[in-house]
């Protein structure tokens, strides 16, 4: 593949993906959406309209009830490393909360110290900490630095800043930003600040716009 | 605002946790050196400041709700008297109330509706935080599980303002929720301060915050380092003083979104 091509790679794919749990209400209904490797895009929407149930879906951690979700137009590898990452909302529900987080951050690939501290992480001090001993916005750099892994090519950030001061969100998305420019990395951000949202992204989708079941 | 009239005063608060190294060696850790805030009837104070300045531990402070292996110093009143454990226990619930920072504070096992209503509110009540919050009714039977992280947060807010609460300390009320809902989220609170509620808000969403509160506070590492009113913050940089409070103001997405080195601000500060 030549480098433009390259470029211009659909990484994710919705193929009329729909779905609901058991047998109840339709959550997400005939979704088309294309992601492209050298767009960053936003998906908006209001708060219950599916946007974190879809990024699950994108990740792998569940499966369409309809439809198929397709990496490079194949379906996503079960086994192994993803290379479809996920930043949650909530990193205290995200964070093994038994595991000190030196365990954490290093249960996927071993971060080096110039990441960490770019991310302003204070290895020494934190790294023999539980999780419920640090604050929300310190907990979220451990998990950016755990989705940054060399394997790693498309970043789902689902509302990850809303937890940090700005000064905060500003640094760590200026190494987010960094580093998927630098590795051409995919990258879908999820979020309802409309100002971050259009700093950060090339395109912008209103989950309204394309879900069928609203 | 009725100056007159002080809610809530914290004077030099300090809290430090006592850690265990290995074996029974032990280290206190402080993480909050000295703070300072006073609430007054009718006011809405927004605390800002980096994450892990001890924000949301200064609100368990208050309530009283700190780890077992906590201390803490200074002098907290509420309503001009010293906020003891005996008169924590006659006001928390009933006039102090708090909205706490994490989703996962919600009774996983209680559905969403009953949470809301609690021991004292009434069925009208809660019908009327539901929809003032855009909930559909069918969110009243649901778990904590089936409901949205917006969602989720919109039920902890309808907790507190379904009640007859003097104090509301309210630890990041907004993150997940839509632009729209934040904004009536602060119109709510706007209110309830007009009839004489005092509100304690924790956020790290200054444009929210800038939409309601009176007053700004800024920590930084546990102190408390500057103190503003609403409108220095939207005339914009020039009329912040402290170098912390201008380097927040520039970090928002719409005012530049530079990232400084907030320890070098601070170096220069002192």
């Amino acid at each position: 593949m030549t480098d433009s091509a390259k470029h211009d790679e659909i990484l994710l794919s919705c193929q009329n993906v729909s779905f609901r749990y058991h047998k109840g209400p339709w959550i997400l209904r005939n979704i088309n959406l294309d992601i492209r490797r050298h767009e960053r895009l936003g998906l908006i929407g209001p708060s219950g309209y599916g946007k974190s149930t879809l990024s699950r879906l994108l990740a792998g951690y569940d499966s369409p009830t309809e439809g198929e979700i397709l990496w490079k137009g194949k379906k996503l590898p079960q086994k192994g490393f993803c290379p479809v990452q996920m930043i949650y909302q909530h990193p205290e529900k995200a964070l093994d909360p038994r595991w000190k987080l030196k365990r954490s951050v290093s249960e996927g690939w071993q971060p080096d110290e110039e990441l960490l501290k770019r991310l302003n992480i204070n290895s020494k001090l934190w790294f023999s900490r539980y999780p419920n001993e640090l604050s929300g916005g310190e907990l979220q750099r451990f998990c950016v630095a755990r989705v940054l892994a060399p394997d790693t090519e498309f970043i789902i950030a689902d509302e990850m800043s809303t937890m940090l001061d700005a000064i905060t969100q500003a640094q760590i998305w200026n190494v987010l930003l960094d580093e998927v420019k630098k590795r051409d990395l995919g990258l879908l951000v999820i979020t309802h600040n409309n100002s971050l949202a259009e700093k950060l992204c090339t395109r912008i989708v209103d989950l309204r716009d394309i879900n069928g079941a609203f | 605002m009725n100056k007159d009239k002080i809610i809530l005063e914290v004077e030099d608060i300090s809290v430090s946790f006592r850690m265990y190294d290995k074996g029974l060696s032990k280290h206190d850790l402080t993480v909050i050196k000295k703070l300072n805030v006073t609430v007054h009837e009718g006011e809405i104070l927004a605390i800002v400041g980096a994450s892990g300045s001890g924000k949301s531990v200064l609100a368990h402070a208050v309530l009283g709700i700190l780890p077992s292996n906590a201390s803490v110093g200074g002098e907290i009143r509420y309503c001009g008297k010293q906020l003891t454990n005996s008169l924590r226990k006659e006001k928390v619930g009933s006039e102090i109330i708090m909205i706490p920072q994490s989703v996962t504070y919600l009774d996983p096992l209680m559905k969403a509706g009953k949470q809301v209503r609690g021991l004292k509110g009434t069925k009208q009540q809660l019908e009327e935080a539901f929809r003032r919050y855009g909930l559909d009714k069918s969110a009243e039977k649901k778990y904590p599980f089936q409901l949205s992280g917006g969602m989720a947060r919109r039920v902890l807010i309808s907790t507190a303002v379904i009640s007859d609460a003097k104090l509301i300390l309210a630890d990041e009320p907004t993150p997940g929720l839509s632009e729209d809902m934040a904004a009536e989220t602060m119109r709510h609170f706007r209110e309830l301060a007009d009839q004489g509620c005092g509100i304690l808000m924790i956020t790290h969403d200054i444009e929210a915050a800038l939409k309601a509160a009176d007053t700004i506070a800024v920590f930084y590492d546990g102190e408390t380092i500057d103190c503003c009113t609403a409108d220095d913050f939207r005339q914009g940089r020039d009329a912040l003083k402290h170098p912390y409070t201008k380097a927040l103001w520039s970090a928002l997405p719409e005012n530049g979104f530079l990232s400084a080195d907030a320890s070098e601000l601070m170096k220069g500060a002192l």
